[in-house]
């Protein structure tokens, strides 16, 4: 029963490849390839149109308010009313803009997003394109993104436009880096870029509770962070959002964008988004797994997008909570803290796997992640200290 | 199918470098170039090579294009080209070119099938990278390490005299 519920979704796929069993095979590819195409689209815009009235609701509770409540039940059509909205609105293209990469701009940005969801599995056997260098594609197709922000910024021939995607890009390329390094321990300790193969090492648990996701090991966790911290930057969410800070910049690369255009970058950057969360599930909780076996019976990509909701939730509870950080002091971060401490993952990682991957190997992971950690907050001077408070700019 | 793909990736590439070499306005040939990158990435993929398509997008596209659209951004002051072409230039392309093009078809490895490779996996260039070519790595390693360095040197330098 549960293991037929688990793979239901593959049952209806070769339902419908069944029709075209006699065919060529360059066909079965294709007719495949577009299930999986058009299965993504529907779950992944859908998870769309869910979060963005969710975030509202979410973010009006924080503030004390209520957030959107008129159109249906709890507001819940609201999505639709947006759609609509986007859809009729007039599309202005400047006069002095660059017609064809200002048009090319939000369809590259969208197009790299949805790539970018491909390779992530989203349970059992539930990886839409499976290749050997999965991970190296994901990030390959986001680093796509920047050239897109600049086409988008430098199309609009504006100065807040070409500001702000100066901005993202500057931020995207900085945190690039610790994204991808605390990525290298993962996919060292697995062995493997595949990212059905880094979801199948997490198997298995100790003493029956205790799951073996890599977020369970001191350098996975602190991986974990770094990766989630340098996912916000690449979404450009709160308290990273500086490119597209409403009030100092207008929207950043998205002033000269109106109507469905605009819609199109809002979308990006929510897809982007859930790739960045899916990433960061599939490699350090466990991706499709439950968390412990008595709970197995749920079907694995249930699991998936629990996890994927939680850090959705954390994202815009950041949102909610965060003012927003200054251009110089997310490139400090980047440059003095996050990545020091991601090289310092690899190192941890490498200790964890020769002190045997046991117990020994937590602590001493823990012991070179906890020395490199305050010698950075030595060297970078960041310690608290207790004083009287000072006021430099008011009396 | 092969063949198929590879004529359109051909077209494809060739359109995208043509118009590298030839639009006025040099943001559009940095944007064409990319495209060409992409084309040479799917020719990687289509032969079999997944790691070097994707290594070609990721490094070429990302990084390589950004860098010269900034360069155009942040050196030139007038983004337009005058718009005559420059036949020097021409003449030197295309005699590369008809060279290229003798050499290949005079190499008598052109008639020899290919040989029948295993697939290359990610794990086996990784292996031979940390084994046989540990050496020309570090190497590399270090001269990348020597221009972020001196790169940020030229920085720090400026802003001493502002």
């Amino acid at each position: 029963m549960s293991s037929s519920l688990d793979q239901i979704f593959i049952r209806i796929k070769q339902l419908l490849l069944a029709p075209l069993a006699g065919a060529p095979d360059w066909v079965m590819q294709i007719a495949s390839a577009l299930i999986n195409i058009f299965a993504l689209l529907g779950v992944f815009l859908t998870l769309f149109a869910i979060i963005s009235v969710l975030e509202r609701k979410i973010l009006g509770r924080m503030q004390n308010r209520y957030g959107p409540n008129r159109v249906g039940p709890f507001g819940l059509f609201q999505p639709v009313a947006d759609g609509i909205k986007m859809l009729i609105k007039e599309d202005i293209v400047p006069a002095r803009a660059d017609k064809v990469v200002h048009f090319l701009a939000p369809i590259l940005i969208a197009a790299t997003a949805i790539l970018a969801l491909g390779v992530i599995p989203y349970g059992r056997n539930m990886t839409p394109f499976a290749i050997d260098g999965g991970i190296l594609f994901f990030f390959a197709v986001g680093s796509t993104t920047e050239l897109a922000v600049f086409m988008a910024g430098w199309g609009s021939n504006n100065k807040f436009s070409m500001l702000g995607a100066m901005r993202a890009i500057a931020q995207m390329i900085s945190y690039e880096l610790p994204l991808i390094i605390t990525t290298f321990p993962v996919v060292m300790v697995v062995g493997a870029l595949s990212p059905d193969a880094i979801v199948a090492a997490q198997n298995g648990d100790s003493f029956g509770v205790l799951p073996h996701w890599f977020v369970t090991t001191p350098w996975g966790a602190a991986a974990f962070i770094l990766f989630f911290v340098s996912g916000l930057v690449e979404s450009n969410r709160t308290p990273f959002d500086v490119p597209e800070g409403e009030s100092e910049i207008v929207a950043g690369h998205m002033t000269e964008y109106s109507g469905f255009k605009y819609a199109t970058f809002f979308m990006a950057e929510y897809i982007g988004m859930f790739a960045i969360s899916g990433l960061a599930v599939t490699l350090f909780l466990g991706g499709w797994h439950a968390p412990i076996r008595g709970l197995e019976f749920i079907p694995s990509y249930v699991w998936f997008f629990v996890k994927l909701s939680i850090l959705l939730f954390i994202y815009i509870w950041a949102r909610g909570t965060l003012p927003r950080t200054r251009i110089d002091q997310i490139m400090n971060f980047a440059w003095k803290f996050m990545l020091p401490m991601a090289f310092t993952c690899i190192i941890a990682a490498a200790v964890w796997h020769y002190a045997g991957r046991g117990v020994a190997g937590w602590f001493w992971s823990l012991a070179v992640l906890g020395v490199v950690y305050i010698a950075l907050s030595i060297l970078l001077d960041t310690r608290k200290r207790f004083a009287t408070r000072t006021y430099r700019f008011a009396e | 199918m092969n063949s198929a793909a590879f004529v359109v990736i051909a077209i494809l590439t060739l359109a995208a470098s043509l118009a590298a070499a030839s639009l006025p306005k040099l943001i559009h040939a940095a944007l064409s170039f990319a495209v060409a990158f992409i084309g040479i990435a799917a020719f990687f993929f289509l032969l079999g090579a997944e790691f070097v398509g994707l290594v070609q997008v990721f490094v070429y596209v990302g990084a390589v294009a950004v860098l010269i659209v900034f360069t155009i951004l942040l050196t030139r002051r007038d983004v337009q080209d005058t718009g005559k072409l420059n036949w020097g230039g021409a003449i030197i392309a295309i005699a590369v070119f008809g060279g290229l093009l003798w050499a290949i078809l005079k190499t008598s490895a052109l008639s020899i099938a290919a040989p029948q490779i295993e697939a290359l996996t990610v794990k086996r260039i990784g292996g031979v990278l940390m084994t046989d070519y540990v050496w020309p790595l570090q190497c590399v390693g270090l001269l990348l390490t020597a221009a972020l360095i001196g790169a940020l040197i030229l920085v720090m330098e400026d802003r001493n005299e502002g």
